[in-house]
């Protein structure tokens, strides 16, 4: 089934004129069809949008046009402003909004000749690790225990829809972004690879913001090399974003064939949790052999401060949340309960237009920068950040990458972990501080746990060479020669 | 002792300290490429980015950057080479993002201090603490509808420098020269246009009181958005009056922010401002630190142009100009560079006296201005040359520059269509005196018997007999020589 | 430090929330919960350390003043949801 390609083959059989580009486009929308109302990965799908973007392709390609991405269906995470097409990030405060702009990352991917197949679900504002706090409603996970298949499992967040949507094959690769994990964790619940580039390597210019200064757009794939292709149209400079990196893109497609011999991995002490399944812990052993075949030196690292990640996350993202999302005020666009005087104007439309998580982190944020509690929360956070950031600076010195598991569990069943908030937020312990210190990371699946469900290990590189970490990579990618399929997929 | 406001209880000390917003001279706004020009449509002026749409970005105009550093040199204030914009957080329709991007704890501009004129001729050094610069917010019209209020988010978005003086200001006055001496240093700087009428400089005036001697300050109440000098020095003194008012009938001052009300000459509270903001400040985290080049900067302060100080300085000894004039001449840039043009390589007391005295007339009569005068400054040279040459008397030079004014001829072309020359033929005036003693033996006879005022008699009846166009100098020395 | 519920007021306030009396309640538990999971931050030593804000490795570029946008306004105001000609309208403020 050409659902069943990666982008790699697709590229070339577009090009070798296999098939059409509309033919791949109409057998995803027909899968989406299909599946989508028991997974609700998708939003919106724009049917018209993409057959007309497909046949664009096909008459591109009969020129002989070889961009990158022409002809691929991709799936954009409604986080994404995308010019005449409705973008919720998820709430229910942006229902109406309907964006007079592109933002600049699925600028760059139409500019190489992606097929739009459509918005996916999200936690709201980008906010959770489980796709839980949408107000459109939760995302099935395609994947389904052994033991329980009738149990429906979270497909991580807060970019859950995109991991769905690709692991089930209803895209060949999809948007997502990361602030705390919110690409890498649902690559690991999906049996996917998910990367987090270097902060600013991605423009945020366009993206509905979460956490200014952790938010990082980035490509979800069923290959290392799909995700390196995905992320070389998507990244680049962006002159109307200040945070933007004023830095080459790199050949990334091109790393992944990179030998790693010789190549120094660092393995952190601290990258364990309490509870921690022991298979996650195997599973990381048996990363580490891997690279030590492939021509790898292992070496033991520490970086102490790791375990205030999630402290000093909760602090920073939802500080910056709580003034990012102060404009979500019923005046100039998105929901309004009207009141009669301007106070209830603001505190009605905000009372309902946002969900519980996002309600309770606007008021962590507003807490922690308030009169009195700057110096004690915000400024100390940002302090240990700088720690976090030094951790992997100094380790850098002696190892080129590092070896981590991505997530303390596999893919959990809605309605675990729901009462308390902070079991929640542990999910993102081993993703956080690579967002806190802006370097990339990504997430590749490792093998299946005795559930049958996908685990990830995270590779992380340093600042602006993603190209090490795409060999990495796609070393362990080899190594693991991870070939299950999801229960629930286009064709099955 | 200073100026003092008398209270029930005796005298009472005035401390101001004024923050200026000026808006600053630029194309686009600070963090946005939409226009800033004054009076466009409503909303037409308006970016994604002002109006804080989803995924909007700030991106730091170079421009306004350089306006604020060279504001600052002419403040002769320190330039801060690492700055940081925070985000200042409230709610208010005017105001889309529900922050302002401003400079809290790092501003780009240090301590400085500028000289003011007092009333009485003195000259005070004000202290000026920082300078920063910030977003402007748009503007609320709560008066064309009757339960709305409508937003206008042109000035959105536009940058603002915000002065902040030190509390060294106590008095009315004080207050008044030191905003008339910030507008004019930004006019010559060419970084504010300071047109209070359209807004583009607006100050909040901070007031308290205290009794002589008192050392410590006492609460004190800001006004917010004062729009003119004139309503700044009566804000002064009415807000004054109203806290000691308080203070003497055994209450207390509250800390409180306050509008004055030009109509009635009173402050009163803003309702809006109920309860004290926690504005919450944290760097903003869509910019990185603000860093400046020390040769750039370098560059900016030796491109900058004579400030008013300066040129204030060199009038009084190039020219030796009083202290008054040259201040006169110095307060807008066009101005003195009309009177330098006219001064040139003539008289500078003679030019300064028809430029200050005729011209500004003619100004004021005609409604022009100094960008669009009547005159031109090598019009009113070339009038000070025939003079010079003695073409032209004194008194004759006047009437020919109200026909200047009137006509815009050269004054050249006048004196000859008019027949004005003055008239220095000795015979002539000889003629005419020897006529004027003639007719008025009996004047005669009084003057040489001691009556020395009748001298002016004579002056004026020979002048009147050669229409005025006689050299007055030579008529004197006729006169005096055919009266003795 | 323990919230209460005049703080958890204050706060909804500033954020421009409204919240009734059962939302506050749960919130005060929540957030106490989670501040005090954060205050293992105190264990930290941050003597002699700079806060990072992010994107430590790059300088702040700046924009040439040139006029390259704005005008639109029908755009501006296409997605208002309430609006008077060219104006945005809010519930009437007094000053």
């Amino acid at each position: 089934m050409l659902t069943d390609l990666t982008i790699a083959e697709a590229r070339d059989g577009l090009r070798a004129k296999q098939f059409t580009a509309e033919a791949l486009t109409l057998e995803h929308l027909h899968a989406i069809e299909a599946l989508n109302p028991r997974l609700n990965a998708y939003l919106s799908v724009g049917h018209a949008q993409a057959m007309e973007q497909a046949r664009a392709a096909d008459k591109a390609l009969a020129e002989g046009d070889t961009r990158p991405l022409l002809g691929i269906p991709l799936a954009i995470k409604d986080l994404f402003c995308t010019k005449g097409v409705r973008t919720t990030a998820g709430s229910k405060i942006l229902m109406p909004f309907v964006p007079p702009y592109e933002s600049t990352v699925t600028a760059n991917l139409l500019r190489d000749g992606a097929v739009f197949l459509g918005k996916t679900n999200m936690d709201e504002f980008a906010m959770g690790s489980s796709n839980m706090t949408s107000h459109y409603g939760p995302v099935e996970n395609p994947w389904k225990r052994r033991q329980d298949p009738s149990a429906v499992l979270v497909p991580g967040g807060s970019s859950g829809g995109s991991a769905a949507a690709v692991a089930a094959r209803l895209a060949m690769g999809a948007t997502g972004t990361d602030t705390g994990g919110s690409i890498r964790q649902p690559a690991s619940f999906c049996g996917l690879v998910g990367v987090k580039p270097t902060y600013g390597r991605c423009s945020r210019w366009g993206v509905v913001a979460f956490a200014s200064s952790l938010d990082h757009p980035g490509p979800f794939g069923r290959t290392v090399r799909d995700s390196a292709i995905l992320l070389g149209s998507m990244a680049g400079h962006d002159p109307k974003d200040s945070t933007s990196a004023d830095v080459a893109v790199p050949d990334f497609e091109a790393a992944c064939s990179r030998s790693i011999k010789g190549l120094r991995i660092g393995v952190p002490k601290e990258y364990r949790s309490d509870g921690m399944p022991g298979e996650i812990e195997t599973l990381w052993q048996q990363g580490v052999a891997w690279l030590r075949d492939a021509g790898a030196e292992i070496i033991d690292v520490s970086l102490p401060h790791t375990k205030y990640g999630l402290g000093t996350y909760y602090i920073i993202a939802p500080a910056e949340a709580s003034s990012n999302l102060a404009r979500y005020d019923g005046v100039r666009f998105g929901l309004r309960v009207d009141g009669p005087e301007l106070r209830d104007l603001y505190e009605r439309t905000r009372a309902e237009g946002f969900g519980a998580e996002a309600r309770r982190r606007i008021m962590i944020g507003t807490y922690v920068l308030s009169a009195g509690y700057y110096d004690a929360y915000y400024l100390r956070a940002q302090k240990v950040r700088a720690l976090i950031l030094r951790d992997f600076t100094e380790a850098f010195e002696k190892v080129d990458a590092l070896l981590t598991p991505t997530a303390p569990s596999a893919a959990f069943a809605q309605g675990d972990k729901s009462d308390d908030p902070v079991t929640m937020y542990l999910n993102d312990v081993f993703t956080v501080p690579a967002d806190l210190a802006g370097v990339p990371a990504a997430s590749v699946p490792g093998g299946l746990d005795r559930d049958g469900l996908p685990l990830g290990l995270q590779v992380i590189t340093r600042p602006f060479d993603e190209e090490t970490m795409f060999a990495v990579a796609a070393a362990l990618e080899r190594a693991a020669g991870f070939a299950a399929l999801p229960t629930l997929r286009a064709g099955a | 002792m200073g100026y003092a406001l008398q209270g029930r209880s005796g005298s009472w000390e005035v401390v101001v300290g004024l923050e200026i917003h000026a808006q600053v001279i630029s194309q686009a706004k600070l963090f946005s490429g939409a226009a800033t020009a004054f009076g466009a449509e409503p909303n037409s002026q308006v970016s994604f980015v002002d109006a804080a749409f989803p995924g909007m970005l700030p991106v730091l105009n170079r421009v306004c950057v350089e306006q604020a550093v060279k504001t600052g040199l002419g403040l002769n204030a320190a330039i801060n080479k690492v700055s940081r914009f925070d985000r200042k957080n409230y709610f208010y329709p005017d105001l889309p993002p529900g922050y302002q991007i401003s400079q809290y704890e790092h501003p780009i501009v240090g301590k400085g201090e500028v000289e003011i004129e007092c009333a009485d001729g003195s000259t005070k050094m004000i202290g000026i603490t920082r300078l920063h610069l910030e977003q402007d917010a748009g503007k609320s019209l709560h008066d064309q509808h009757p339960t709305k209020s409508y937003i206008d988010l042109n000035r959105a978005g536009v940058a603002l420098m915000e002065i902040v003086s030190e509390p060294d200001i106590r008095s009315p006055d004080e207050a008044g020269a030191y905003v008339r001496k910030l507008r004019s240093i930004m006019r010559y700087l060419g970084t504010c246009d300071g047109n209070m009428e359209e807004g583009s400089l607006r100050a909040d005036v901070n007031v308290s009181v205290r009794q002589p001697g008192e050392v410590a300050y006492r609460t004190r109440c800001e006004i917010k958005n004062v729009n003119s000098v004139r309503f700044v020095m009566q804000a002064v003194e009415a807000e004054a009056l109203r806290q000691i008012d308080v203070w003497e009938s055994g209450e207390e001052v509250r800390q409180e922010t306050r509008l004055f009300d030009s109509g009635r000459g009173v402050t009163r509270p803003m309702r809006s401002k109920e309860d004290a903001h926690d504005y919450r400040y944290f760097p903003d985290p869509d910019l990185l630190p603000l860093v400046l080049d020390q040769a750039w900067i370098d560059d900016l302060k030796a491109r900058l142009p004579e400030l008013p100080d300066a040129k204030k300085t060199r009038f009084m000894t190039e020219y030796g100009l009083s202290v008054y004039d040259a201040g006169v001449l110095v307060a807008e840039q066009a101005t003195a560079l009309f009177y330098e043009t006219v001064a040139k390589g003539r008289d500078p007391k003679l030019a300064a006296n028809w430029v200050t005295g005729d011209f500004f007339a003619a100004l004021n009569s005609t409604g022009r201005t100094i960008d669009d005068p009547p005159v031109t400054a090598v019009q009113l040279g070339l009038l000070l040359d025939l003079m010079a040459d003695k073409t032209i008397n004194g008194k004759i030079a006047k009437d020919v520059f109200e026909a200047m004014v009137e006509t815009g001829e050269d004054p050249a072309s006048i004196v000859d269509r008019k027949g004005l020359r003055q008239v220095t033929d000795t015979g002539a005036i000889d003629a005419a005196v020897d006529k004027i003693i003639a007719g008025n033996q009996d004047k005669v006879a009084e003057y040489k018997s001691g009556k020395e005022k009748l001298f002016g008699f004579f002056v004026g009846q020979v002048m009147k007999a050669m229409q005025g166009k006689a050299n007055p100098a030579l008529v004197n020395e006729t006169l005096k020589r055919r009266l003795t | 430090m323990a919230l209460d519920p005049a703080t958890v007021r204050r706060i909804a306030t500033l954020a421009r929330i409204r919240m009734d009396d059962a939302e506050v309640t749960t919130l005060v538990g929540e957030l106490n919960t989670i501040f005090g999971w954060i205050e293992q931050l105190n264990e930290v030593d941050i003597a002699g350390v700079d806060p990072l804000a992010g994107a430590a490795h790059m300088a702040l570029k700046l924009r040439e003043d040139v006029v390259n946008d704005g005008g639109y306004p029908e755009e501006i105001l296409f997605n208002a949801p309430d609006r008077n000609g060219d104006f945005f309208a809010v519930p009437k403020v007094v000053e």
